[in-house]
């Protein structure tokens, strides 16, 4: 690299010299260290161990035992891990809602009103406030005897619905929470990303008599690639780590219907009646090979964009 | 998990007063005594420091270093301390419970304290709830009982008594429900609730000791005799006697249904009395009664879930230890920590007494003189951890959807014949 243009004139000199000669690469090298060493033991190793665990049968106390693929050959017939994976795809799906939930906010508050301001940060407010928080609220929401829902739907003649305890609702009753702080996250993003667009583009699509939704899909959408991107990105993530919001309202159940396979790991390794270490890696791993897919189309996509910069 | 904390209302003060009379007995202990325990709700943390401090008198030379952990958080840290900074004593439950740390070899076995005749009649009760392996692995200091609580005023309202038999107790549920009274509360939304009536029904269907075969896994999940236990819950089920959406609350979210009279009955342990009486309802509005008999030919058997105190293999003041576990089970010192000011629970030592709270009395009598078939722990103790999680999500779809009876138990049999 860049060594190459400087007068090599030491050449012959030890340590120091050969320092001197590769400090271009090493001075980067140096401020990375730190970072790449904690992100080797904390984030690289521990995915290899999980990988090495998930062969074994291990309570977390005694000798783990060697049983193969045994662990997986279980996964395999496990009707709660398939409810799970299937949990998941829901999530993955029904969550990417939160983008054109997102966007028609955002070009809804795009303008200039009194107060505009307070209207964005009320939109915004869900985001703010803790998962759990929504959690709770979205359990009373939805609570048969008092909640709110109960009572509409009461009042509307329908009776009353218990979405959280009906093992066929419960799943989309808690995307249905997770996307309210979802869509204003997505919101935001759009938001600024409508700051950026062009405001010549759409004055010369104006003239040539574009708009409405003809003007929104070629001419300001294509603008927001950047923004589409990103609430892609934090939305899959989002969905993948519903954690919270599962353990807050539902506890996995009805009967083990709304957990999700990070649920499923937590009760199989790590909770009260948990404690197969060996099956709980497996789940990892099955989850972690889910999440690497989208890890590597995000980071192809970011490496054709950097191509493309050039 | 949620099914034994000590709901004890206050009196913090009171117990400290107790500590003058055992002080200053033997004190050639040394050294320091390190407790880790998870007595971490009000009233019980106020009895274990108590205990602590009173045993410390004893032995002046003797440094007690007390931890008390969150009770629910105690659970997961077991398994690191027991294994990594051993404690000289450890907070746990009995029964299989116990199983995965006396498998690891993270107990120390303490046979030779029930060797002590004192020990072993005072505490004979308990000594198949502390056995693993022919061995003891602990010691216990409270129990308490499970049964019915009823509204008593909503009971004479309908000229209903006590049942004493399975057709008792449906006639008096369909009369509840003629007039708009659910039979039952329960809040089955963390699962375990709906062991409790499993435990009862299995034992009163089918004795203490199929009970304990079923839970020890020798009896297959699908074997008929399993069934006509949960052919008798439907009967209950299908008539509506369980308040509705019963999957959505927790424990203490179906008590406002009995505090307001919408339904009568819970079948729970003895730690529910207080929140109800903390919501309002007096003592001629709240009483107790015994599960009643469904199989005749069987003998009447109980859950008394104990909590116990055990010594840790990797501990370092082993003798220390096993002088504070005598003191813990003494008579005296289990009269002090169960009473109605302190834990307000049952004492397991035959010769201490008990508080003379209503229900304790009639706890009290009904485990010692009507429990001839034997004293279960509950589900979760009885069965291994990982049965016990399957098992339990099983019951709670039962109760839900009945009809599916014939896949849940295919799954609980699976799940046996790979765990056991």
């Amino acid at each position: 690299m860049t060594t190459a243009t400087l007068p090599d004139t030491h050449a012959d000199e030890g340590g120091p010299g050969w320092i001197r000669r590769n400090r271009m690469t090493l001075a980067p090298l140096m401020f990375l260290l730190p970072g790449i060493l904690f992100f080797l033991v904390y984030v690289i190793v521990p995915i290899f161990q999980s990988f090495y665990i998930s062969f074994f049968r291990w309570d977390g106390l005694g000798e783990p035992s060697y049983i193969g693929l045994a662990n997986y050959q279980e996964l395999a017939s496990d009707p709660a891990f398939e409810v799970s994976l299937w949990n998941n795809l829901k999530w993955l799906i029904l969550y990417l809602l939160a983008i054109p939930g997102g966007l028609f906010i955002a070009l809804f508050l795009n303008q200039t009103v009194t107060g505009i301001r307070l209207y964005k940060s009320l939109f915004f407010f869900p985001f703010v406030i803790s998962q759990v928080v929504v959690g709770l609220v979205f359990g009373w929401f939805y609570a048969p005897s008092f909640g709110l829902l109960s009572q509409v739907t009461e009042w509307m003649g329908l009776g009353t619905v218990n979405v959280l305890g009906d093992p066929r609702y419960a799943t989309y009753g808690i995307i249905g929470a997770g996307l309210w702080p979802q869509v204003s996250y997505c919101m935001i993003i759009y938001l600024t990303g409508l700051n950026a667009v062009d405001p010549e583009q759409v004055e010369a699509a104006r003239l040539d008599g574009a708009k409405g939704l003809r003007m929104l899909w070629h001419v300001i959408l294509p603008q927001l690639r950047p923004a589409t991107f990103l609430a892609f990105v934090v939305t899959i993530i989002g969905a993948l780590r519903s954690f919270d919001l599962i353990s807050i309202m539902t506890n996995g159940g009805p009967f083990g219907s709304t957990r999700i396979l990070s649920f499923y790991m937590f009760e199989k390794a790590l909770s009260e009646y948990g404690f197969r270490m060996g099956y709980g890696a497996a789940i990892a791993v099955v989850l972690f090979l889910i999440m690497l897919c989208f890890i590597a189309y995000f980071l192809w996509s970011m490496y054709r964009e950097e191509k493309g910069a050039r | 998990m949620f099914h034994k904390p000590r709901l004890t209302a206050a009196a913090l003060a009171l117990s400290t007063a107790l500590a003058g009379p055992l002080a200053a007995q033997d004190s050639d202990l040394s050294g320091t005594l390190t407790i880790f325990s998870d007595m971490s709700n009000p009233a019980p943390r106020a009895v274990m420091e108590d205990m602590a401090a009173r045993f410390g008198e004893m032995h002046p030379d003797l440094e007690i270093d007390l931890t008390i952990i969150d009770r629910e958080a105690y659970k997961t840290q077991i398994r690191n301390f027991l294994s990594a900074n051993p404690p000289d004593v450890a907070n746990w439950y009995a029964a299989n419970r116990m199983r995965p740390y006396v498998d690891a070899g993270l107990f120390e076995d303490i046979s030779d304290l029930w060797d002590d005749p004192e020990i072993a009649e005072n505490l004979a009760s308990t000594e198949g709830a502390m056995t693993l392996d022919g061995k003891q692995w602990g010691v216990p200091y409270t129990y308490y009982q499970w049964g019915i609580y009823y509204r008593e005023d909503i009971y004479n309202e309908y000229g209903l008594s006590e049942p004493e038999t399975w057709e008792e107790l449906k006639a008096n549920c369909q009369t509840l429900l003629d007039n708009d009274v659910k039979c039952f509360t329960i809040g089955t939304r963390y699962l375990w609730t709906a062991a409790g009536w499993f435990d009862y029904l299995n034992m009163r269907t089918h004795g203490y000791d199929f009970h304990m075969q079923l839970t020890n896994g020798e009896i297959p999940w699908t074997d008929d005799r399993v069934r006509e236990t949960f052919a008798n819950w439907r009967e209950l089920i299908d008539m509506g006697a369980f308040v509705d959406n019963h999957q959505s609350y927790s424990w203490q979210e179906a008590l406002p249904f009995m505090v307001n009279g919408e339904a009568a009955a819970y079948l729970m342990g003895n730690f529910a009395v207080a929140p109800m009486r903390e919501a309002g309802l007096g003592d001629d509005q709240l009483d107790f009664y015994q599960f009643p008999a469904i199989n005749p030919d069987v003998e009447m058997a109980e859950d008394a879930p104990t909590d116990t105190f055990h010594i840790p293999s990797g501990a370092d003041n082993k003798e220390a230890a096993r002088e504070f576990l005598r003191f813990v089970v003494s008579a005296e010192n289990q009269t002090i920590i169960n009473a109605g000011d302190a834990l307000g629970q049952l004492p397991i030592n035959a010769s201490s007494s008990v508080d003379d709270d209503e229900m304790l009395q009639q706890g009290f009598e009904m485990l010692n003189e009507n429990a001839t078939g034997g004293l279960a722990q509950f589900f979760d103790r009885d069965a291994p951890a990982e049965m016990a999680a399957i098992a339990m999500e099983g019951f709670q779809e039962f109760m839900v959807f009945p009809d599916n009876l014939d896949p849940i138990l295919q799954r609980l049999e699976q799940a046996r014949q790979r765990i056991y």
